[in-house]
């Protein structure tokens, strides 16, 4: 266990270099002439972010830009890369499947989630039922794409199963699925992993939103005759379009970027793989730095109209305050 | 850990509807006028459903922690069988998680190291992450400067930004201009750091400019400077979104694979535990009937912080939740 220590030493190592940074940063803005102290505070305080936003993210996402049009030699090969994505049928399959599942996932997801927090609502248990759907939060989607392997298992026909859903269609007479083999269906199944993981978010923020909705509002529709359903389209659902919009924009950008639930899971083969993972494959294992950073960029560009409506929503309420 | 959430307290005339969700959601006390009339959705299908929904959730991960404790025969090989099976034919053991944490040599998983490995990647940087961003957050509410809503809006969008754009040119730097030698922390710290804080800065300056201005104004009056407000009276009034920044921050950078994977090298003397949870179950063999215990020794830290601070967490996504 000698290990523990040398590794402890680095830790504490870190943490006094960081603490003596931020001590003389603040000595500094302390000391400053009176005239100047607005100034040097406000430099102070925001350099050690922005030096590191400008270097972490900035400067990096201005490079892949210019690297989206290099070839793996590093010489400038226009939009070659490009041509690749959407030419070569391998990449034109990992762009279907991107699509699918940025419509599938956050749907699904803000639908189950919705659906969940209504049924719950008021109910007794309310707050172990919610904490059930909202752990896989919590679990890394590593562990996530363990914990589904093992739903999704397969043993030959004959075998005793191991995996739960070969298991149920055995015993309703079915052969076991491949269900991470067959394409195109191992996609859904990869997604539903997802769902899995996001839909107790979208739950916790709209139940929250619901409780949200006037009381007096629901009852007035109630007392107007209207049944449970019209409730809930015409009050309870306009009540909480804010909150359906951040759980929407949030989970479809989560699922753009998504990686690791397909690299554990397939690693990107039979068909699944999508923009994110193969990204990683080819400048990291391929040797296409080039073709990577092409499809970064249409990561980002695909991103790109979330980012400014939520941005003009940001600077709306800004004015507002 | 107890927190008197003052700055709730102090917002509560201007935002009433946030802070009565708040409350819902942690489940204190739903105020009388709160309660609603029971005669909604809840009818028996709608519970049924829930019910149902709970289950499907619940299953996968209960079927994973009951195979850990299951031995290997029974896990792999001609007489193996499902988890479920555990319940009748009652057979369980320890030994899956002393191999995967306890026993030596090249073969085995090792996960003690790469445990530590994740806590020494995740506490230097939840540190730095709340600390910056909260520098940050401060200026840009109650700093004085020319474009600063420009700036706290471009922060903002950076968050957007894909991490798998700056993998390439950021490794590059790390390792070619910057010279960090591989085999350390620093580039793991520096990276998640980097990725943490458009977030962080988000979340706090929600918070940090809701505290109410006559505080400030008071401190200044008696003559604190930036320092003093920012030390003596915005981070102890912040310390609900402290927690909850904190929290995310811990579960993002323990659950991450992807910057583990370009930063690390992979060596048990840095990589974290998801990485090499990754390698063990990508390879399929003989001993495979140690992935179940070897992904809950991950999940179990995650798990804990989690159930233990769930109200935090909860909060913290309000902060930046319903503000849309």
């Amino acid at each position: 266990m000698d290990f523990i220590g040398e590794k402890l030493l680095q830790v504490v190592i870190a943490l006094a270099v960081f603490a003596a940074l931020i001590g003389l940063i603040m000595l500094v803005v302390d000391r400053a002439p009176k005239s100047d102290k607005e100034k040097i505070t406000v430099i102070g305080f925001l350099a050690p972010a922005a030096i590191l936003l400008l270097v972490g993210l900035v400067y990096p996402a201005v490079t892949t830009s210019f690297l989206a049009f290099t070839d793996s030699s590093g010489k400038v090969n226009g939009v070659d890369n490009f041509v690749w994505i959407f030419t070569q049928p391998e990449a034109l399959v990992t762009l279907r499947n991107t699509v699918i599942w940025t419509v599938l996932v956050p749907l699904l997801s803000t639908s189950f989630g919705l659906a969940y927090a209504v049924f719950i609502d008021k109910a007794r248990g309310e707050k172990v039922l919610k904490a059930l759907v909202f752990m896989p939060m919590a679990i890394s989607f590593v562990g996530a794409g363990i914990i589904w392997k093992l739903v999704y298992d397969y043993r030959g026909p004959g075998i005793e199963q191991t995996g739960v859903l070969n298991a149920l269609r055995v015993a309703l007479g079915l052969d076991p699925k491949q269900f991470l083999l067959d394409a195109p269906g191992n996609t859904i199944f990869l997604i539903i992993v997802m769902v899995w993981i996001q839909t107790g978010f979208s739950m916790v923020i709209l139940s929250a939103a619901i409780k949200g909705v006037p009381v007096e509002l629901v009852e007035a529709a109630r007392l107007d005759g209207a049944n449970p359903w019209q409730q809930f389209v015409n009050v309870t659902l306009p009540g909480i379009r804010g909150a359906l919009v951040v759980v929407l924009t949030t989970i479809t950008i989560a699922t753009l970027k998504v990686f690791d639930i397909v690299r554990t899971m397939t690693a990107g083969n039979y068909d699944t793989s999508v923009v994110a993972n193969e990204m990683y494959t080819q400048a990291f294992r391929a040797g296409e730095p080039g073709r990577g950073a092409a499809l970064a960029l249409i990561l980002f560009l695909l991103v790109l109209p979330i980012v400014v409506y939520n941005a003009r929503v940001l600077r709306q309420q800004r004015e507002i305050r | 850990m107890t927190v008197t959430p003052t700055p709730d307290g102090a917002t509560q005339k201007t935002r009433v509807r946030k802070s009565q969700t708040n409350k819902e959601v942690t489940g204190d006390d739903a105020a009388p006028m709160m309660r609603r009339v029971k005669t909604k959705l809840t009818s028996r299908w709608a519970t049924a459903a829930a019910v149902i929904i709970a289950v499907v959730w619940t299953v996968p991960t209960f079927g994973l922690f009951v195979s850990s404790f299951r031995p290997a025969a029974k896990q792999v090989g001609p007489r193996s069988d499902g988890w479920w099976n555990a319940f009748t034919d009652w057979q369980f053991t320890f030994k899956n998680y002393v191999d995967v944490t306890a026993s030596a040599g090249s073969q085995s998983a090792n996960l003690s190291q790469y445990f530590v490995n994740s806590i020494a990647i995740v506490v230097p940087v939840t540190v730095f992450v709340l600390v910056l961003a909260s520098m940050a957050a401060y200026i840009f509410a109650w700093g004085k400067f020319k474009g600063r809503d420009a700036g706290f809006i471009f922060v903002f969008t950076l968050q957007i930004v894909p991490l798998q754009m700056a993998l390439i040119p950021l490794l590059t730097l790390f390792t070619q201009v910057l010279q960090i030698p591989p085999g350390s922390y620093a580039q793991l710290w520096i990276a998640h750091t980097m990725f943490g804080l458009p977030l962080g800065i988000f979340l706090l300056h929600n918070f940090i400019s809701e505290i109410p201005g006559e505080v400030i104004e008071a401190a200044k009056v008696d003559g604190a400077g930036h320092t003093t407000i920012f030390w003596r009276i915005i981070l102890p009034l912040s310390v609900p979104a402290l927690a909850s920044l904190a929290i995310f921050q811990f579960l993002w950078v323990w659950n991450d694979l992807l910057v583990a994977l370009v930063f690390s090298g992979g060596t048990a003397d840095v990589a974290p535990i998801t990485q090499r949870l990754a390698e063990i179950s990508g390879t399929r063999g003989n001993k495979d009937y140690l992935n179940p215990a070897a992904a809950f020794v991950s999940i179990i830290v995650p798990l804990l912080v989690f159930f233990g601070l769930q109200r935090y967490f909860v909060r913290g996504l309000l902060a930046g939740g319903l503000k849309g």
